[in-house]
């Protein structure tokens, strides 16, 4: 048993999430790779529940396992052991039936097409009218604030520019889930910060629940409606902190006792899961 | 002072050498230059005592000056002197009318529909093997060893076979060697397009996983879009390539027309200041049709957003 047992993970009924219906329900997942080096846990045993619109961060050391736990969850890869429902059915189906977004740490824009082109992607895999392909390249560009760019090629956009394009591009199908995989872990702090408040604004207009996997406390605490800590060897929650902030926050609640509080309690179930003797 | 006396000679001589001309084409001209000479050296050593032997089987007498000049405008020398094939080049390219069977451009114009039928063809072999051995481990392993394979016999001693085989199934002419030329030109069009498919990031991939892109869409939107700039760099290799077939395969079915006949009848009859002209215009079409697909390949990069 880990020093610091989960405080919340047994969360009391809120009313809340009790009315709202579950975008993820996972029991006791379990993921083990065989590698050349032997077996490797990357998540054991995960139980977690994430209700409509909530915003989910993923926080921990490498290797812990918050990617994987993502990529799980996008059917990307499939866990060993456990059951998981993403908006009610199994993964693959749900990945079939287009229910998330996802945005990787790189843009991964494709290099040969414009920023239109780039956005009208999914869509014409998915079978969108033309006229609807274009009303909704205008209005997911204004949204991440890049109208006036969709003649332009990836190259001709900065860093954090393209990642607001994949951001876009995640959310022009209009899917119930945006599953973030460290997106401005490659970005300076100072852009950083503005894309986080543009992300709490999306999220706020959207209504999506979003999954969010981050290597930096202030950046969990302050999008998050909930943060997973979670340790490495094997791959385990250590705690679930609910992070009850007013949704239309600012970047100066960073400042306040409050908000100091959760982060201190993140770090400390960071540095409990890690064994620094290695 | 150093500096004075440092600056001024290098001023003075930079005002040619450092035209943006002069620049840009010194060094090139330089070489041609160099091997120009080279090639007249060798041609004044190799014809020598064949002029010699000439001048003394007919029993004239002759001094040095007779025999150098001998060397550079012998009717049939070993090595002919670059103005000869030069002009041989051009009087068979532009002293016949472009139909006539003497002109090279007749020549060159047989062989390159073969070249341009076999390449077609070699591409589109060569781009659907690529797609098989892309979307299976089966064909991969099944067909790669039988691709490699066939490049190892040697395509003279293919040739003929091809010929009477397809010569018995009633095709002549231009069809046996297009596929001569096709076997041998599919085959960088297979290895770069296997490559160019799988070069798209796995987070590419992995994109259009989660929007569930099916197979055909993967491969239009993502692999084939991803594979162009393969594409150009292994037609470039192929279209020299196919030539080659082209000409190689004009051989042993003794054609009356073509590069290849040209090379043919010019070795038999010792006529070596025709062997090379041909060899120029072969030369000549290669590194056109090259720049062809060059240019192609700019148009394509700038619509797809090369920078």
């Amino acid at each position: 048993m880990s020093p610091l047992s989960p405080v919340n993970s047994v969360s009391e009924p809120l009313p809340e999430p009790a009315s709202k219906r579950l975008v993820v329900d996972a029991q006791n997942i379990s993921l083990t790779f065989e590698t050349a080096d032997g077996r490797v846990d990357a998540l054991s045993n995960v139980s977690l529940q994430i209700a409509e619109g909530e915003f989910v961060s993923f926080i921990g050391p490498s290797g812990c396992g918050k990617t994987t736990m993502l990529r799980v969850v996008a059917d990307l890869q499939q866990p060993s052991s456990g059951t998981l429902l993403v908006n009610g059915m199994s993964a693959e189906n749900a990945r079939l039936a287009r229910s998330y977004g996802y945005v990787f740490q790189a843009p991964a824009l494709f290099p040969w097409r414009t920023i239109e082109k780039n956005l009208k992607l999914p869509l014409e895999i998915m079978g969108f009218s033309e006229v609807e392909q274009q009303q909704r390249v205008q209005h997911y560009l204004s949204l991440v604030n890049l109208t006036g760019f969709e003649r332009k090629f990836p190259w001709q956009l900065s860093g954090g520019m393209q990642q607001r394009v994949s951001i876009a591009r995640a959310l022009s199908f209009d899917p119930d889930l945006l599953l973030m995989d460290e997106p401005f872990g490659a970005l300076d702090e100072i852009v950083r910060d503005h894309l986080n408040e543009q992300l709490l604004q999306l999220w706020k207009s959207t209504e999506k629940t979003v999954l969010f996997v981050t290597h930096s406390i202030p950046e969990a605490v302050f999008l998050s409606t909930k943060i997973v800590v979670m340790s490495p060897r094997p791959g385990r929650i250590i705690d679930i902190i609910d992070c009850d902030f007013p949704r239309d926050r600012s970047l100066e609640i960073r400042e306040t006792p409050e908000f100091l509080k959760i982060a201190q309690r993140v770090r400390s179930g960071l540095r409990a899961g890690h064994s620094y003797d290695e | 002072m150093t500096n004075n006396s440092l600056a001024l000679p290098m001023r003075a001589s930079g005002t040619l050498a450092c035209h943006r001309l002069v620049e840009r084409y010194a060094p090139l001209a330089t070489t041609i230059l160099a091997l120009v000479a080279i090639w007249y050296v060798a041609a004044l050593a190799m014809n020598w005592t064949l002029v010699r032997d000439g001048f003394e089987r007919e029993e004239t007498p002759y001094t040095v000056t007779d025999v150098i000049s001998g060397t550079m405008n012998a009717e049939r020398p070993l090595l002919p002197a670059p103005h000869q094939v030069v002009s041989a080049f051009l009087d068979s390219v532009f002293g016949y009318p472009p139909l006539a069977p003497r002109s090279l451009v007749y020549h060159s114009l047989v062989t390159l529909s073969a070249t341009a039928l076999g390449f077609v063809l070699g591409a589109l072999l060569g781009i659907l093997l690529a797609l098989m051995i892309v979307h299976s481990r089966v064909l991969e392993r099944s067909l790669l060893p039988w691709i490699i394979c066939s490049q190892m016999v040697p395509v003279l001693a293919l040739a003929p076979i091809f010929v009477v085989v397809l010569g018995a199934l009633g095709l002549q002419g231009l069809l046996p060697k297009s596929i001569i030329s096709a076997y041998l030109c599919f085959f960088p069009i297979a290895i770069g397009m296997v490559k160019g498919f799988t070069s798209p990031d796995p987070l590419q991939v992995e994109l259009m996983r989660t929007w569930s892109a099916n197979q055909r869409q993967m491969l239009w939107k993502l692999r084939w879009p991803a594979a162009v700039p393969y594409l150009f760099a292994s037609l470039k290799v192929a279209v020299t390539i196919s030539l080659i077939g082209a000409i190689v395969a004009e051989l042993p079915t003794g054609a009356e027309a073509g590069i290849g006949a040209r090379l043919l009848a010019g070795s038999y009859y010792g006529q070596t200041v025709q062997l090379w002209a041909a060899l120029v215009a072969s030369a000549v079409l290669s590194s056109g049709l090259i720049a062809l697909i060059a240019l192609v390949e700019r148009a394509v990069a700038r619509r797809m957003g090369a920078h």
